[in-house]
């Protein structure tokens, strides 16, 4: 089914303006996709009629926000195919939902010698906080390589898995070259082992169908504004009996059952993670970015980026000069470039100012851009309201931009 | 010998001509890069740096005469062009006048609009370097 892009843009107040005199073309969604009015609206709804402090007030305007609130870890448990919402945690993105995981598990299950798992993809939010915990226990981290095209390679990552192996985390799909990875086999081979396995969903909840209890991760980590929500809330989906054997985050109001000088005890999961006053306006309004993908259907999504992909592909491959990063067939809507003799800041710049926004550099990903031997990358990514006439700009863009060049 | 003032006021009428386009100015501060003479490998090292850069930017200054001479390079095109700006501005002037320039040009066409706040950054820093250098050398001539 083809989209019906013009209502869907017409959603998207962002969309509509120049800049620099030019039409705004919005090509960086990796990074973090714009927001439907109907997230602006529930923003503002919530902020003029129901603001208030949940799972505490006795009063109307605290029951409202607290069924709001609850509305949307319901929603996010449909949306993963959780078994139940108490295994939906709120954290601030994805980068806190991993830091909580590392903090936490770590704290109780990783020991000296242990080892984690890795790939040469992460993100450094999926490198960082589990340096840190190895450096703490003194556990070792393993690295999964990868192959020219950006694949993990499957047997590599078989060989390092041992007993020893405690937990492997691992990128659903690319942010830098958009690889989508064999995360049902990598689960599967890490169970064997008795691994747990964390699965850094930030680019995969947005484009690829998703469901827990099928792919039997342990973990999923994921943001809400990368999925037309809004910034500063992450979720982490994590396992019941997982999550109740794991040690609270953090220490302080609504995480606790009792408190006394001697000792407290801690509240349920998902309260036992959410300690403080949580990011409500934010949660509350992502139920209506839900609620948009749902109007839509994850696979007609799909099924557009796909084509984008595919016709951004075609379209770039036959300028002089063009260098694709990542060949990897099976991927999301990432496409990541260099241009011979030129250096992609300098690209990224010259597109800018032709209105169109890219990412360039090295997309937290320094450790991946090493082992492909680059500095940095141009990266174009796309998204449910993107156009085949914005690609068309995106070629020509690249096209006179390259010709300097590449005579 | 034209003053730091005038090349100044040179720029400022050049970049009146290219006007509020954006691209064009882009466009025109690569290309100023491509003059920028060859700058030699075997300087391209660690303490040549500029730190506070997002793109790498090498530079390194001599006296001649009783003025500086700066010579520089950068990986990237459009910061070649921002170095190359700076050394026809500051570049072949005693130490005193450098150290006593007031750089407005950078803000009467625009930089900060046309480079953005992170390059801006590194804009203060190439130019705090060659103030730096300039400083150095006054004290050398002083002493
Ligand atoms: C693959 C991947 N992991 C993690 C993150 C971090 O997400 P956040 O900054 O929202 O915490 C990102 C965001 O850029 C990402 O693309």
């Amino acid at each position: 089914m083809a989209l019906d892009l013009n209502h869907i843009r017409s959603l998207f107040p962002v969309l509509h303006q120049e800049v620099y005199g030019k039409p705004l073309i919005y090509l960086d969604n990796a990074a973090t996709t714009q927001k439907p009015q109907a997230v602006l609206d529930a923003l503002s709804n919530y902020y003029s009629k129901d603001n208030s402090n949940i799972h505490r007030g006795a009063h109307a305007l605290a029951d409202r926000a607290t069924a709001y609130f609850e509305e949307t870890r319901e929603a996010i448990k449909i949306f993963i195919g959780a078994k139940e919402s108490a295994e939906i945690i709120f954290t601030k993105g994805t980068t806190e939902s991993i830091n909580l995981v590392a903090a936490t598990f770590g704290r109780k299950f990783i020991n000296e010698g242990d080892e984690i798992i890795i790939s040469t993809l992460e993100h450094h939010s999926n490198i960082v906080p589990w340096q840190m915990l190895c450096e703490e226990k003194g556990a070792i981290l393993k690295v999964i390589p990868i192959s020219d095209s950006g694949e993990i390679i499957f047997e590599e990552f078989e060989k390092l898995l041992s007993s020893k192996t405690k937990m492997v985390s691992v990128v659903h799909a690319s942010n830098a070259l958009g690889t989508i990875n064999p995360v049902k086999e990598i689960i599967q081979a890490a169970h064997k082992v008795g691994a747990k396995v964390l699965l850094d969903g930030a680019q995969s909840t947005s484009h690829l169908d998703i469901d827990v209890k099928e792919l039997d991760c342990d973990f999923l980590a994921f943001s809400a504004h990368k999925l037309y929500g809004p910034t500063g809330l992450g979720i982490l989906y994590g396992k019941r009996e997982i999550l109740e054997a794991m040690p609270p985050f953090q220490g302080g109001g609504e995480m606790i059952k009792e408190v006394t000088f001697e000792k407290t005890t801690y509240n349920e999961i998902p309260f036992k993670f959410e300690a403080g006053t949580p990011n409500i306006g934010d949660v509350i309004a992502f139920k209506a970015a839900l609620d948009f993908i749902d109007s839509i259907g994850k696979k007609n999504i799909k099924a557009h980026e796909d084509e984008l992909i595919a016709y951004a592909q075609e379209k770039l491959s036959a300028i002089k000069g063009f260098i694709p990063v990542g060949t990897v067939k099976d991927r999301v809507s990432v496409i990541s470039f260099g241009i011979k003799d030129m250096h992609p800041f300098d690209v990224g710049m010259m597109l800018d100012s032709k209105g169109i926004a890219v990412r360039t550099g090295h997309h937290c990903t320094q450790p991946l851009m090493k082992r492909l031997g680059l500095e940095g990358t141009v990266r174009a990514s796309f998204s449910v309201y993107n156009s085949k006439k914005e690609i068309d700009a995106l070629a020509e863009g690249v096209e006179k931009i390259a010709r300097i060049k590449n005579k | 010998m034209n003053s730091i003032q005038d090349i100044q006021e040179e720029i400022i009428s050049e970049f009146e001509i290219l006007g509020d386009d954006k691209e064009s100015t882009i466009y025109y501060i690569m290309e100023l890069g491509g003059n920028l003479p060859e700058f030699p490998e075997e300087s391209k090292i660690e303490e040549n740096i500029i730190k506070g850069c997002q793109s790498k930017v090498w530079l390194t200054a001599s006296e001649e005469d009783g003025r500086v001479q700066f010579q520089a390079d950068s990986n990237t095109d459009i910061t070649k062009g921002l170095i190359s700006l700076l050394i026809r501005v500051l570049g072949n002037q005693t130490p005193e006048a450098i150290l006593n320039s007031d750089l407005n040009f950078l803000q009467k066409i625009g930089m900060g609009n046309i480079i953005g706040s992170q390059r801006s950054n590194g804009l203060v820093s190439m130019i705090q370097q060659m103030k730096r250098y300039a400083l150095a050398f006054q004290a050398k001539q002083n002493a």
